[in-house]
């Protein structure tokens, strides 16, 4: 197994150039490095100008998404043995501004996630007396897939229709809204309802599927698109043939 | 204390790349979802193939075989070779995501998507046959 | 769902639509397009024909293949446009091309099975 391996970096520098370009590092290739190992290589030793994403390098906090040769990947679970003999080609997560080299502006998503009400929502709140808010197993089960989402936006770098029009709010967000619309303790989900439900909330969604193929954590997100949409769908249904109800 | 420097606001000028009108030809993926989406256009061929059948039978007998007949000809033949190759390709993209649109749970445990697919290929075979043996004169 | 209320509705009718066209259609096809043009098999006779379209729950259930079927199309066309083409911006033509040709079609549809004999 060869030694080095080249690394072909995606560089953007806003107030030197108009377009990014691209340059080439040799980085050495150890068994058990993976592709941030090789970026960190470099900005130690070789070129201490790029700029880069990455915090817990164990595919947890979700910061390291990146293109790896055309694929979106955390570049913190990607090993670069993997692509020997290389080269390999690091561009910065699709769908995202590029503020530089290969950091992304994320605060569409941030801005679409906080519109979701990503967290439980109470109509009632229970009494301090009462204690917590208790859920069985199954209860839990219902919604856990959903929940170990890092919002690490490899879903929305994989959606055409996210690239196509940003007003669709992403697989990410749209998951996560599942996450607590399941959720056994939420009693949110008509709140949701009216933000998911706008044209391109989800119905811009056609199912392409790739949120789900490059999830690193097996969320699903296109299952979860498709449950909601039957749910908002059999909602409509109710509410035009059901009166609206005294409660 | 003395003057703080002025301050000056630096937006640095985001790169947005424009999505190709071909990115669906750049990945083997995007293409079969595009024929997915396309086999749409033969399934309206075969409601138009189908309304011409049903107004054929009832103008006469006649006017049944020659619709036989028309069906047979190179250019319907190919049409419908074609036809047939994406709706067969629909019906089993459809069944094969059917599971993820459609969280099964029995009993409290999800029931395994590879299941829920089969299920479908069998009520298709089952309702293809009673379609067969009504029309073939059953 | 205060801005566009019939999403819903129009997916759903997509959604039935690919579960009958997917279920019905390969054997229509090829028994109707294949078999009996190319002689794999006897065509049914005419009277036979007759009797089966005439049945009331045939005729229903054709038309709803027809209509179902025909939306099925409209909303993935619709789709397909939008993200194929990227003219998502012509959609105050392409919505009404497509759903209105749903429409129509149907209605076709609905003469067609009314005047079976």
């Amino acid at each position: 197994m060869a030694d080095h391996i080249t690394l072909q970096l995606a560089r953007y520098r806003p107030e030197a150039e108009a377009e990014p370009t691209f340059q080439e590092y040799e980085v050495p290739c150890r068994k058990d490095w993976v592709v941030l190992d090789g970026l960190n290589y470099v900005k130690d030793q070789l070129d201490g100008t790029i700029s880069y994403r990455w915090s817990c390098r164990m595919g947890i906090c979700g910061s390291c998404g990146m293109t790896v040769n055309g694929e979106p990947k955390l570049t913190c679970a990607t090993f670069l043995a993997d692509y020997a003999p290389g080269p390999v080609r690091v561009e910065p997560l699709r769908n995202f501004p590029v503020i530089r080299d290969l950091v992304v502006e994320l605060g569409d998503f941030m801005r679409k996630l906080t519109m979701v009400k990503p967290w439980i929502v109470r109509q009632v709140e229970q009494p301090l007396s009462e204690g917590e808010y208790r859920q069985t197993p199954a209860e839990m089960d219902q919604y856990h897939q959903f929940s170990m989402c890092i919002n690490c936006m490899l879903c929305y770098a994989a959606c055409p229709v996210y690239g196509l029009d940003p007003h669709f709010i992403g697989p990410a967000a749209i998951a996560l809204a599942q996450r607590y619309n399941l959720d056994s303790r939420d009693q949110g989900e008509a709140e949701r309802l009216g933000v998911l439900a706008q044209h391109e909330g989800i119905w811009g969604c056609t199912f392409v599927g790739d949120c789900t193929k490059v999830c690193p954590k097996n969320v699903d997100p296109a299952g979860a698109i498709q449950r909601y949409k039957l749910k908002a769908a059999t909602e409509w249904l109710k509410s035009f043939f059901l009166p609206r109800g005294a409660g | 204390m003395s003057q703080p420097p002025p301050y000056r606001s630096f937006h640095p000028r985001w790169h947005r790349p424009r999505m190709s009108t071909w990115w669906w030809l750049k990945r083997g993926s995007h293409v079969a979802f595009i024929l997915r989406e396309l086999s749409s256009i033969f399934v309206a061929w075969f409601v138009v193939f189908l309304l011409l059948l049903v107004a054929a039978v009832s103008r006469g007998e006649a006017a049944y075989w020659e619709f036989l007949i028309w069906a047979g000809r190179p250019g319907v033949l190919t049409v419908n070779i074609v036809s047939l190759l994406f709706t067969v390709f629909h019906t089993i993209t459809f069944f094969n995501v059917t599971p993820q649109a459609l969280a099964v749970r029995l009993g409290g445990k999800r029931v395994p998507g590879p299941l829920v697919t089969a299920s479908h290929y069998a009520a298709w075979v089952v309702l293809s046959a009673l379609v067969a043996w009504l029309v073939l004169g059953g | 769902m205060a801005r566009r209320p019939i999403e819903p509705l129009l997916w759903l009718l997509f959604s039935a639509g690919g579960m009958a066209s997917a279920m019905l259609v390969p054997v229509l096809l090829v028994l109707f397009g294949f078999a009996f043009p190319l002689g794999w098999t006897a065509p049914p006779q005419h009277a036979h024909l007759v009797a089966v379209l005439g049945h009331p729950v045939v005729r229903v259930g054709l038309f709803g293949l027809c209509t179902l079927s025909l939306f099925h199309w409209a909303h993935r066309f619709r789709y397909t446009l939008y993200d194929g083409l990227q003219i998502k911006h012509l959609n105050e033509l392409i919505n009404p091309l497509c759903y209105g040709g749903a429409i129509v079609g149907s209605l076709a549809a609905a003469y067609v099975m009314l005047r079976i004999p």
